[in-house]
């Protein structure tokens, strides 16, 4: 071993973690860890809570994306009651769910990655973040704002309350939207696609602009996993999970219930965040990507029709099926960002969304559940077992961060081997290592439901393990 | 007139309560005119600097969260507890009613998705967990509580504004809300 590098505290992601570079006698990069360095422990304390709080204490794992474990959460009580929902209260669950990745994904373009991608990866760090941003490009930091403040509204508009919302319940949702909540919602749905569809082209543009750089970064083969509809379109709140290679061939296709017999986590002693792997592959081989790009990659087409067209524009971009480089998932998010809110107002214009039936009681529990749908950063899976009281007796999550450990990690690695030679390194070159680490939009909050927390430092340790150089991001 | 300088962290939490803070939407721009950050989750600043206010988001629960909140307390004239898990230990303390070690075992070798034949446990360069997750006035000294899981958008406004002008924030009720 040579020297060893440390970046701690990794920011403008969600949540806490570091990463450390080993270097080898000739100063190249031999080895790289992203660590994750927060464990909360939720899969222990929600045991002996009863089943039907668990929606509103799960979502405390994450306040970027808190709609995702609440929904996920109540879907796997739905199944505990064993019963189908009725099919407003479907619709108004998943109109939340579009409201959140309209916030959650332009929250994480406009406020947290458009710095490195606007001004410059090796841009002064006191001016690298989103009040850099206002002071330079004021009119699209206020349409990131506006954007993220739309899907927000959504979120108060069924629950009243934006982050942490009380709203899906065992068997339902506990209110209903009006005429009026629904066409307030309605005025600006239009200003929100055309603004989406500015933010595509404008990622586009940055992508065909930065050529082998941007498609070069940070890409690697590998496993792609997301939810799927009957037809093959992407899905982002209910289907079948489809797992598919590097070139896009299908290698499975399988629903919630069976997770367990497809996915492991895997432990490793220097992170509190496991890694997930395809089980018939083993681990690390079956290591897969999940979120925005996998998504993109692993579906045949779009059903909006906006959308569809930019993935037609995106696959021809690439010319490929499959898109590698991380960058990738920024134009894959804002795709996907554009796909929800036109979800969003078919939603909000389909008759049943104003419906007044909003819950099926049942007393009889079913011993345990699964709940899944596609959070903004990947595939979420809740799994509850209970006692006949219907108190919580095992909590299971696996979290959409989580699954992309691997792939950040090696993201990391890649990137630490083509821009770092021998101790001397440049903030520029340590923010590159995070900008590898922000495609990836890690909510570290939520994938250390067992922890999470992300600065970033640099500590190099030398052959003999001695620290001989620390060096802290933009300090 | 010269800008507040402001720092803020996450500790044990869930990040909800900066992201009310991005909830104050048009008003933060607003706000962006008069406040300087210096070290935060939001840019890329690492090393805290002497600044007026220090905002800490999330209890304590492992020995980095306990160093990263003396080095917060220690640079900060003032210190904002943001949110139940500062104000009070919040979700994260229902850890405390089990042994740390019953905890990390669930997590990393019983899960029903986790293989882990050596039943590892992270160890290596990961903090230490503590016993228990406790409230951050446990450990310092702390000027304004603003409670809230999160705290709405208008009471981490008004606690701000009331800063800005110099004054110690105390929340009228209709912003005070427990879930």
């Amino acid at each position: 071993m040579g020297n060893k590098l440390e970046i701690f505290p990794v920011t403008r992601v969600e949540g806490h973690g570091k990463v450390t570079i080993y270097l080898n006698e000739d100063g190249k990069v031999e080895k790289t860890f992203f660590h994750v360095t927060q464990i909360r422990g939720f899969e222990k304390f929600c045991e002996g809570r009863v089943f039907w709080e668990m929606p509103v204490m799960t979502q405390r794992a994450c306040g970027i994306c808190p709609v995702s474990h609440h929904l996920a959460s109540a879907k796997a009580t739905d199944k505990i009651l064993g019963v189908e929902i009725p099919p407003t209260a479907k619709k108004l669950r998943e109109l939340m769910h579009m409201g959140q990745l309209v916030q959650s994904h332009s929250l994480h373009f406009f406020h947290l990655a458009s710095p490195d991608l606007l001004l410059g990866m090796d841009a002064d760090p006191k001016i690298r973040n989103v009040i850099g941003i206002i002071e330079k490009y004021p009119d699209l930091a206020i349409r990131g704002v506006k954007l993220r403040k739309y899907g927000q509204e959504v979120i108060r508009t069924l629950a009243g309350k934006r982050i942490h919302p009380r709203f899906a319940i065992p068997g339902g949702v506990n209110k209903g939207l009006t005429v009026q909540e629904r066409d307030s919602l309605l005025k600006d749905i239009d200003w929100v696609i055309d603004s989406l569809k500015d933010t595509v082209r404008l990622i586009r543009n940055l992508a065909i602009e930065w050529g082998e750089k941007f498609r070069k970064f940070a890409s690697f083969p590998s496993f792609y996993m997301g939810l799927v509809d009957s037809n093959g379109n992407l899905d982002l709140y209910h289907g079948k999970i489809r797992l598919c290679d590097h070139r896009g061939r299908i290698i499975d296709e399988f629903s919630e219930d069976e997770y367990l017999n497809k996915i492991g986590e895997w432990v490793e002693p220097w992170s509190y965040m496991k890694f997930p792997f395809y089980k018939e592959f083993g681990y690390p081989e079956g290591s897969y990507r999940v979120g925005p790009l996998a998504r993109i990659n692993c579906c045949d087409d779009i059903s909006t029709p906006l959308a569809k067209e930019e993935l037609k524009l995106f696959r021809e971009m690439i010319g490929d099926r499959v898109a590698e480089g991380s960058l990738f998932y920024h134009y894959a998010r804002m795709i996907e960002a554009l796909h929800s809110a036109e979800r969003l107002k078919e939603l909000l214009e389909d008759p049943d969304i104003t419906g007044t039936e909003l819950q099926v009681v049942s007393r009889d529990f079913k011993p345990e559940g699964v709940g899944i749908l596609e959070a903004p950063r990947g595939t979420l899976i809740h799994h509850y077992k209970v006692n006949e009281n219907g108190e919580i007796i095992k909590a299971n999550l696996v979290v959409a961060t989580v699954h992309n450990n691997h792939a950040m990690n090696k993201a990391v690695e890649l990137v630490a081997k083509e821009y770092i030679r021998g101790p001397e390194i440049k903030e520029g070159f340590l923010n590159m290592l995070e900008v590898a680490i922000r495609c990836y939009d890690p909510c570290l909050s939520c994938a250390t439901h067992a922890i999470g927390k992300m600065p970033l430092q640099v500590v190099i340790y030398d052959a003999e393990g001695n620290k001989i150089k620390e060096l802290v991001k933009g300090s | 007139m010269a800008k507040v300088r402001v720092a803020t962290t996450w500790l044990e939490c869930c990040s909800g309560c900066h992201m009310s803070m991005l909830d104050l939407d048009e008003k933060l721009v607003e706000l962006a005119s008069k406040i300087e950050f210096d070290a935060s989750p939001i840019t890329d600043i690492k090393e805290f600097h002497p600044v007026d206010v220090g905002i800490v988001e999330g209890a304590v629960g492992n020995e980095e969260q306990l160093e990263v909140l003396k080095k917060i307390r220690e640079n900060s004239k003032i210190l904002v507890a943001l949110g139940d898990c500062a104000c009070f230990g919040g979700i994260p303390a229902m850890r405390n009613f089990f042994k740390k070690e019953e905890v990390l075992k669930r997590v990393y070798v019983e899960t029903e998705s986790t293989v882990n034949p050596e039943k590892v446990i992270p160890h290596e360069d990961v903090p230490k967990l503590f016993p228990s997750v406790k409230a951050i006035d446990q450990f310092v000294k702390v000027d304004v509580y603003v409670p809230g899981c999160p705290p709405d958008p208008k009471a981490i406004e008004y606690a701000l504004r009331e800063l800005l002008e110099g004054k110690i924030p105390v929340l009228p009720p209709e912003l005070l809300s427990y879930e």
